[in-house]
């Protein structure tokens, strides 16, 4: 078991209680969840959230397990598992998305007031960073959160966030000042009840269906001037230390279902004679899926490898800008051949492989786009 | 209330059961091993009677020491203690054997009642419960969906024959567990890092004053194991119309499958 190398006995136990909550509390409502385009979240995460599930790194003194990269990576392998990526990527958007930066900047407030209740799970947030104006150029923003006195009073508005009907709270990058530059902006906690706010529209997507994504609209919504995360005008480098752990996130989810499709697949080839022989004794098909598993365990080589650069405190921005970068191709590349090896069935869209197919291309586009990360990696390697 | 759960770790009901080149035992190789789901059960209705009571959970039982991993769980589910029993002579051993020796740690360990599966689903012997009861000179009450305590008793609902039988005994005593007793809790994440820090002690037979030598001949052993025969493929009734494949499906009901 080359497990072994990596992980003990109590990452082992952590990863049997993860994967019995999926097997029994998540993945037999999949279906329903997708076809109704939303899932409880409120009650899911409570549940996570009681038994320690949703704060593995976080303090354990605002609820967290304070445990390290290691049990985290344990989570999001675990999360690999879940039969629809909607319903990985909603979870993860409350532990590797939209927290991160209130427990690394945040106020002792922010922390006792929003983040011990991520981790508690009760309740649901979501990350609006993205703007009809402003998506991989994030500079662009237009969304302004102008100081007056004890508050911010913030208007514009935040498209394709996720979570967005039902957060108690967003994370959300504003603008606070017109100069040119990296340092106009400031992230904020902006809490869903306040006066001005608005869901103006629950966007209908070309997959993940179980997740529910909105547009939000922000109309002279005052902010107490307590809920700016850190310092004023520092926002912008907070969002791109947080993407990391977001993009870092995609990269175990998208191994360990990759995974899940392929040995899916196998199953239909077994059973499925065509010509006289089962599909799996087909060279054609044998070879092209070696290649994926080859890339598959390259990609996780990588999130190893990159576990242990962060344990050592290292800079993890490039190794994770290009991990994001092959995990987003390598997981449509997967879902896009495995569905072409089921034929006709395969494009039945009540079929599992036809939903990790629509699901799988979200991942080169969010949380930084692949030409993103390209230029992020090309910026590092110095050209 | 000092509850005391019997406890057997067995392959996972998703492994793929393969039959060693012995013919009597069963490949172990690449097994996954979970706690016995009827043990759960009995887990959990006595982390309950804690909660309602006060007292503590202990969790014992005889196996490989590859059974501490079992254990462990338990304890992450909220058991307090745990106690393994390991020892080579016990390799092969009859649920009898097993049951003797389980009585003997018990013996060693505070309890008002033991809560035990109603069998272990990888030998479905259903003996064990009821042999250590005897053992120990206790009422048992088997196959228990519900139970309460009152006064140093318990009363019990117990499944019988196309019905439900309402059982009573005096304390201490033995129930064995049957599905609908509970819904088992998941061990939680502050669980397992508690669990790691719990008692769990190691015997051997000698520490429980048994003479190693008197567990050499087992009442029962294994001749042989076969697996259940393979499933056949399905059969398409042939016929052009709703009439003809009827006859034709009557015909081999009658004929091939003789149903009547």
């Amino acid at each position: 078991m080359t497990n072994q190398l990596y992980f003990d006995k109590t990452h082992e136990m952590i990863r049997k209680a993860l994967r019995d909550f999926v097997n029994k509390e998540i993945n037999p409502h999949v279906e329903a969840w997708e076809k109704q385009k939303i899932a409880p979240l409120h009650d899911l995460f409570k549940k996570m959230g009681d038994l320690g599930f949703l704060g593995i790194r976080f303090d354990p003194k605002y609820g967290g397990q304070g445990l390290d990269y290691w049990h985290d990576l344990v989570f999001a392998e675990e999360m690999g598992n879940i039969d629809a990526a909607g319903i990985s990527m909603a979870i993860t958007v409350q532990t590797h998305m939209a927290t991160p930066a209130i427990a690394q900047f945040g106020s002792e407030y922010l922390k006792e007031t929003y983040l011990s209740k991520a981790i508690s799970g009760e309740m649901v947030s979501a990350i609006a960073i993205t703007e009809p104006g402003a998506g991989s150029d994030v500079s662009a923003l237009a969304t302004t959160a102008v100081k007056q006195g004890d508050h911010y009073l913030l208007n514009g508005s935040k498209t394709y966030i996720t979570n967005g009907t039902q957060a108690d709270f967003l994370t959300l990058l504003a603008r606070t000042s017109d100069d040119p530059g990296y340092h106009s902006f400031s992230l904020f906690v902006v809490p869903t009840d306040l006066p001005g706010f608005s869901v103006s529209r629950k966007l209908d997507k070309l997959g993940m269906h179980a997740s529910d994504t909105a547009e939000l609209f922000f109309d002279d919504m005052r902010i107490p001037a307590e809920n700016l995360i850190g310092k004023e005008g520092e926002g912008f480098i907070y969002q791109m230390g947080q993407f990391q752990h977001e993009r870092f996130v995609t990269l175990p989810l998208v191994y360990v279902s990759s995974k899940r499709i392929i040995d899916m697949t196998l199953e239909h080839l077994r059973s499925r004679i065509v010509f006289g022989k089962p599909l799996i004794k087909r060279q054609v098909l044998r070879h092209r899926l070696a290649d994926w598993l080859t890339e598959i365990e390259c990609l996780k080589s990588l999130t190893y490898h990159i576990i242990n650069m962060k344990m050592a405190g290292l800079d993890v921005t490039k190794e994770v800008s290009m991990g994001k970068l092959v995990a987003g191709r390598l997981g449509h590349k997967v879902a896009d051949g495995c569905l072409q090896m089921y034929g006709g069935l395969g494009y039945m869209a009540e079929m599992p492989i036809s939903r990790a197919f629509r699901d799988s291309r979200l991942i080169s586009i969010g949380g930084g786009a692949d030409e993103v990360m390209e230029e992020i990696i090309a910026r590092m390697e110095g050209f | 209330m000092d509850v005391l759960v019997l406890l057997k770790q067995v392959p996972s009901t998703e492994s793929i059961i393969e039959i060693a080149g012995d013919g009597v035992s069963i490949k172990t190789d690449d097994l996954k091993w979970v706690i016995n789901p009827y043990d759960e059960l009995a887990v959990e209705e006595a982390l309950r009677l804690r909660e309602a009571h006060g007292g503590t959970v202990t969790i014992l039982t005889v196996g490989r020491e590859k059974a501490a991993e079992a254990i462990r769980t338990a304890l992450a589910m909220g058991a307090d203690k745990g106690v393994l029993v390991s020892d080579p002579v016990l390799e092969g051993c009859d649920p009898l054997c097993t049951a003797k020796v389980l009585a003997a740690a018990a013996k060693e360990i505070p309890f008002d009642l033991i809560i035990a599966g109603q069998r272990a689903v990888d030998d479905d012997a259903y003996m064990v419960g009821s042999a250590v009861a005897e053992a120990l000179g206790i009422p048992s009450i088997t196959m228990v969906i519900k139970e309460e305590i009152s006064e140093n008793r318990i009363q019990c609902q117990k499944t019988i024959d196309g019905g439900v039988a309402v059982v009573e005994a005096p304390l201490p005593a033995l129930i064995t567990t049957q599905r609908g007793l509970n819904e088992p809790r998941y061990a939680s994440l502050p669980g397992i890092m508690k669990a790691k820090k719990k008692p769990l002690d190691s015997k051997t037979l000698a520490d429980l004053g048994l003479d190693p030598q008197t567990f050499t001949a087992f009442k029962m052993k294994i001749v042989a194991l076969n697996p259940p025969p393979e499933r056949k493929g399905g059969q398409v009734v042939e016929g052009e119309t709703a009439q003809e494949k009827a006859r034709e499906l009557v015909r081999i009901l009658h004929e091939e499958a003789k149903v009547f």
